[in-house]
């Protein structure tokens, strides 16, 4: 947590400030049983009226001037805890857009939305509550002690032996209630997986006649949930009713003890009314505090997911600009994902020259795709070098490399927007003209053209108002529209059928003298043109050639042919 | 439309009715007895300074040594006959809700996000429960508490009284004030929040290809333009919201100074209105604004619950599938007929049009055709997913509409191109159809999907926890859990669509090998993209724009040199 905390900087001011008007306002509220003592004792008792009038405007100014303090603290509070839980957003958005794949992987989508989201907002509520209550609380229940002990010294012994005992009984209750709380979150997580699994493979279910066993599982673990939601409460809802038992008979007790004062005429009537007035302000605060401890418990439990999230390394970036692509050159590169102990990739050897195509083919988890992200420096090669010009790929900048090279990936992401917004997405400044050019290339004008508002036409989130099929052709034709040198077209064309597969594919071939192209796939039909294929098997690299030479030498070459060309008579 | 949400929102509390009122019982006599206390505590004072007062003061300490525990007693029952309720509600909702789903039909859980859904089942309901029960709590505490305290203040003094009632507008206006701006405030708030949060949405799940485009610097901006609208809305919110204590406690001060100088004039004139009875109302009036606060903030949280079981109910009455009772029948023959099948998604939009189709038990049938054709569609009528505008479809010559969902599709076995994992282990996925299944059958079907060499290679094997949506499996791997699935099960017809789609050809060929196997003797529906996958189909129905324009076998269509004849050679050229 006291890393993400620094970010509270910039409301540095604010976050001195709110606390102590807090601490002005409850000292202005430590005063008002001393107001009515004098009330009574100086007023009542020697039938001084104007004390009394004097007394009264006295508290309403102590209350006019308690408010004028306790909205600016207020004002204070929520400007640094807003504006903090901004800060820490803008950072996490910018630490989540800048984190390697490697991380990306590791950490999980939804993961890094809830950080950035529900987190963020805990930490808000908690560094507010923080601000406002750090010091009142705790001041208004000590001051009030320490106004008894000015009352009253032998009365006040009782709250130096009522007040730790509250405290102790508050931190035992939520001590004790905190973890289960925690219970009850993962087990609501728990019905929250049934029920979406339970609505995402409503298919799958109902196909094999699971609705009873499905109900019947969810509604055991709405049980468990309630079960422990049940035993949760009967230990959180003993907060109350003991810590009132506790004022009131420590008020019960300054009674008692009070009427053997009261012999002795040790302590006034006005005085006696006092201490109860202080034993009830503690009360009120004491709940408060409780609240602020579990609000800030929660907020720091948030805070270190945060922290552990960001602070997960820092983002190695190369110095060097990288003007255009000339060649890249695989030397002996292996590759192992984070968290899977066995190799994607085993000393893959390859070289590509400007000008030249590749394709590369290769079973279900053969290490096709892990290739395209290497060539694209979305990971490192956890051992061998990846060269650009000559050069290791890790010297050049992210942001440089990006530049010179464009993707579509195997899943085609489309953005909420226009048809425009998206194609944008590859180049800023495209005309219209440039636009429908790449579609064409993409063979995605013919529907794009069936669309209302052609290229305005709107993509909703997801891209979820376009079949599969069209999805892919929009993100080929987003990647063709980027000026780069590298095209790495990974597996884009899978949901196309093969009429159009064949027009998109005649169209990528026309892209140029001195573009690089690399096209991933597991049809021996779209790449058997390249200049090279590579084939690979289970991450090695089986072998490499034109097509004429694999049908000749590769094994597994000839069976991906045979299998999709078995016709052949 | 409120008096069925409040109908809808009785039923559920119905079951808890004993605790519900119990629990109103027991808050009246909790108000009661902490309104007493300070009463009881005020009598002692002036016990202690008036002459032979030590006998009333015995019995004040008699009485506060029983009221005392009775009432912190009350509170306790209360919280928990409280939490009883709304858990229970809760509860119950959300058993209905899992019913619900199995008995919707599938066109609604289409067309509905599943977000949306999914909020309104754990979000919703969470919310409607606290917000309507712990809402109805607050305010008949905060009712009976400020009614509790007029009551005692008559009996200590009216004059006191009236006054305290004199300032019941001004607390009445300020919370209300601030109840209203801030609801607007927060309204605000959550808009853009749901503005931001889509964005981040859409930009963090697809930071893969934010990064590749090298869209950062875009996104920052927009980001940022977001982010600073929503701290400044964000710091409104938060900073009128936080007003309603400090404004409360002002007015509670008012009342309190009023009282304060009201009370010691009348107790200097009167005997009867000693210092014990000042310090009760004082501390009566120090309470006195708070109800109004919980009041008012109560009643728009009432309202947001109003508004969340509604959409509850909504839902929970959407419209059921008619199910016919089951028979347990005998397993299908495999025989499918259909006369005159017409369907769209929409009336007004006929996707397909007086399909007729005659499958013999046993025979391999094929639908090919274009992206978008409507090839999955056939699939939805034949499963009922989803039910024809009109025509019939016969099993064994019983039409489809008159037998139960269980006894339909207990015949069939389907794998879809999109992959469907659970959270759960490798086993567990694979016996979905068939819970009781031994290892050895869960081995036997993976080997016979060409599964099992991958599964052994994962670290726990067949025990291998999978996460929701198959974790780190390839999308391939996710297929061949799917085809066990199946192979497991035995199913007398057997439905494939595109589930070879994402494994690579050769693995394909042996997973047909598998499903050549399990397709002997067992009418089966292919649906391919890869015609060399159906090249012995016995009926190929070739679709076009939702119709199927070619029929037959494919040396028949191949004959025909029609658009069949077209598809195939596109691939070999």
């Amino acid at each position: 947590m006291f890393k993400i905390l620094k970010y509270i900087k910039p409301y540095a001011l604010q976050c001195v400030l709110a606390p102590l008007f807090k601490l002005l306002e409850a000292s202005f509220e430590l005063f008002v049983p001393l107001v009515i003592i004098s009330m009574v004792d100086n007023g009542i008792a020697v039938n001084n009226k104007t004390h009394i009038i004097y007394m009264g405007l006295l508290l309403v100014s102590l209350a006019a001037i308690g408010l004028a303090m306790s909205i600016t603290a207020q004002y204070f509070s929520a400007k640094a805890a807003s504006g903090y839980a901004g800060i820490l957003r803008a950072k996490i958005f910018d630490d989540i857009e800048h984190k390697s794949y490697k991380e990306i992987d590791s950490i999980g989508v939804t993961t890094m939305i809830t950080r950035i989201t529900s987190d963020v907002n805990q930490v808000q509520t908690g560094v507010n509550l923080f601000l406002r209550l750090l010091l009142r609380s705790p001041f208004v229940v000590f001051g009030a002690v320490i106004m008894a002990f000015t009352v009253n010294v032998k009365e006040a012994l009782i709250f130096v032996v009522a007040i730790p005992l509250l405290f102790i009984i508050v931190f035992m209750i939520l001590l004790g209630s905190i973890p289960l709380y925690k219970k009850v979150q993962s087990k609501l997580e728990d019905v929250l997986t049934l029920f979406r699994e339970n609505l995402l493979g409503v298919r799958v279910i109902r196909a094999f006649t699971m609705e009873e066993e499905e109900t019947e599982k969810t509604e055991k673990e709405i049980d468990s949930l309630s079960a422990i939601s049940l035993f949760v409460g009967r230990i959180s809802s003993l907060l109350n009713p003991i810590t009132f038992v506790v004022i009131n008979l420590a008020t019960y007790i300054i009674l008692v003890n009070g009427s053997f004062l009261v012999d002795e005429g040790a302590i006034t009537q006005g005085e006696i009314m006092a201490l109860v007035n202080y034993m009830s302000q503690i009360l009120v605060e004491l709940v408060k505090f409780a609240n602020l401890v579990i609000t800030v418990t929660k907020s720091v439990a948030c805070g270190d997911r945060i922290e552990a999230m960001l602070s997960e390394g820092s983002i190695e970036d190369g110095s060097e600009e990288l003007e255009s692509i000339e060649s890249i050159e695989f030397k002996n590169v292996s590759f192992a994902y984070e968290g899977e102990g066995e190799n994607a990739l085993f000393s893959i050897n390859l070289s590509l020259k400007k000008g030249e195509s590749i394709g590369i083919i290769g079973g279900t988890g053969s290490g096709k795709s892990t290739v395209a992200s290497l060539l694209c420096g979305f990971y490192p090669a956890s051992s061998g070098e990846i060269l650009v010009n000559g050069r290791n790929i890790k010297e050049y900048s992210k942001e440089s490399l990006n530049k010179r090279i464009s993707i579509s990936p195997q899943f085609s992401v489309l953005f909420k927007g226009t048809v425009k917004d998206n194609l944008k997405w590859g180049k800023e400044d495209a005309t219209d003209d440039e636009m429908w050019k790449a579609l064409d290339m993409a063979s995605a004008t013919e529907f794009i053209k069936g669309k209302d508002g052609q290229l305005n036409a709107e993509v909703k989130e997801g891209g979820s108002n376009f079949s599969g099929g069209q999805k892919q052709r929009l993100s080929i034709a987003r990647c063709l529209i980027k000026n780069s040198d590298l095209y790495v077209l990974d597996d884009s064309t899978s949901a196309l059928d093969n009429i159009t597969l064949k027009e998109v594919n005649k169209n990528l071939k026309a892209l140029g003298e001195d573009k690089i192209l690399v096209v991933i796939s597991q049809r021996a039909s779209q790449i058997m043109d390249m200049d090279t294929i590579i084939v690979l098997e289970d991450g090695h690299m089986e072998s490499m050639g034109t097509h004429e030479e694999l049908m000749r030498s590769s094994e597994v070459y000839k069976e991906i042919y045979r299998t999709q060309f078995s016709n052949e008579e | 439309m409120k008096s069925k949400t409040l109908g809808f929102i009785f039923k559920y509390i119905k079951g808890s009715l004993f605790f519900a009122i119990l629990s109103i019982i027991l808050s009246a006599a909790y108000v009661a007895g902490a309104l007493y206390i300070p009463y009881v505590i005020g009598k002692g004072v002036d016990a202690l300074f008036m002459e032979g007062g030590d006998e009333i003061m015995l019995r004040s300490l008699i009485l506060l040594l029983i009221i005392i525990p009775l009432t912190a007693i009350c509170q306790y029952i209360m919280s928990l006959c409280n939490n009883r309720v709304s858990i229970k509600v809760v509860e119950r909702i959300r058993k209905d809700a899992i019913i619900k789903i199995q008995k919707l039909p599938i066109s609604f859980l289409d067309s509905k996000g599943k977000g949306e859904l999914l909020s309104l089942i754990i979000a919703d309901t969470d919310a409607m429960s606290d917000g309507l029960l712990m809402g109805f709590n607050q305010f008949f505490v905060g009712i009976t508490t400020i009614l509790g305290t007029l009551c005692l203040l008559v009996m200590i003094d009216y004059r006191i009284a009236l006054l305290v009632l004199l300032i019941t507008p001004l607390s009445l206006f300020i919370s209300a004030y601030i109840s209203k701006k801030t609801y607007v405030l927060f309204d605000n708030q959550s808009r853009i929040r749901g503005e931001q949060t889509g964005f981040i949405n859409e930009m963090v799940t697809n930071v893969k290809t934010v990064r590749a485009f090298g869209h950062e610097d875009e996104n920052t901006d927009k980001f940022g333009e977001i982010n600073e609208r929503l701290v400044d809305a964000s710091t409104k919110a938060v900073f009128f919201s936080s007003l309603v204590n400090p404004s409360t406690r002002f007015v509670n001060a008012i009342c309190y100074a009023l009282v304060a100088v009201v009370g010691s004039m009348i107790c200097m004139k009167e005997e009867a209105f000693t210092v014990g009875l000042l310090t009760v109302s004082l501390s009566y009036a120090n309470q006195y604004a708070k109800p109004f606060n919980e009041i008012t903030g109560v009643i728009t949280e009432l309202q947001n619950a109003l508004a969340c079981a509604e959409r509850i109910r909504l839902f929970l009455i959407e419209e059921e599938m008619v199910m016919p009772e089951s028979k347990d029948l005998e397993p299908s023959k495999g025989a499918i007929t259909l006369k005159d099948v017409s369907f769209g998604y929409s009336k007004d939009k006929v996707l397909i049009s007086n399909l007729n189709l005659d499958v013999k038990p046993g025979l391999k049938v094929a639908i090919v055709g274009p992206t978008g054709c409507g090839k999955t569609t056939l699939i939805n009528l034949l499963m009922r997913f989803y039910d024809p505008l009109s025509g019939h479809i016969y099993l064994d010559g019983k039409d489809t509409t008159e037998l139960s969902y269980k006894d339909l599709r207990d015949n069939f076995g389907m794998v879809l191109q999109e992959t469907y994992i659970r959270k759960g282990t490798v086993a567990d996925n694979i016996k979905i159809g068939k819970p009781d299944a031994s290892m050895d059958e869960i081995i036997e079907a993976a080997k016979k999907a060409h599964a099992h060499s991958f599964i052994k290679r994962l670290p726990k094997g067949y025990d291998t926890m999978l996460s929701e949506d198959g974790g780190n499996l390839s999308t391939g791997q996710k297929q061949l859990i799917c085809i066990a699935r199946v192979m497991l099960i035995d199913p007398s017809i057997l439905i494939l669509d595109e589930a070879t789609s994402n494994i690579d050809t050769r693995t394909e060929i042996r997973v047909q090998k598998g499903f050549g196997e399990l397709m002997k003797n067992r009418t089966s529906f292919i649906v391919a993209h890869r015609l060399f996958t159906i090249k012995n189909s016995d009926i190929i129905l070739v679709m076009k724009d939702g119709n199927v324009i070619e029929q037959g076998s494919h040396d028949e269509l191949m004959a025909k040199n029609g658009f069949y004849t077209e598809l195939y050679n596109s691939q070999f050229t």
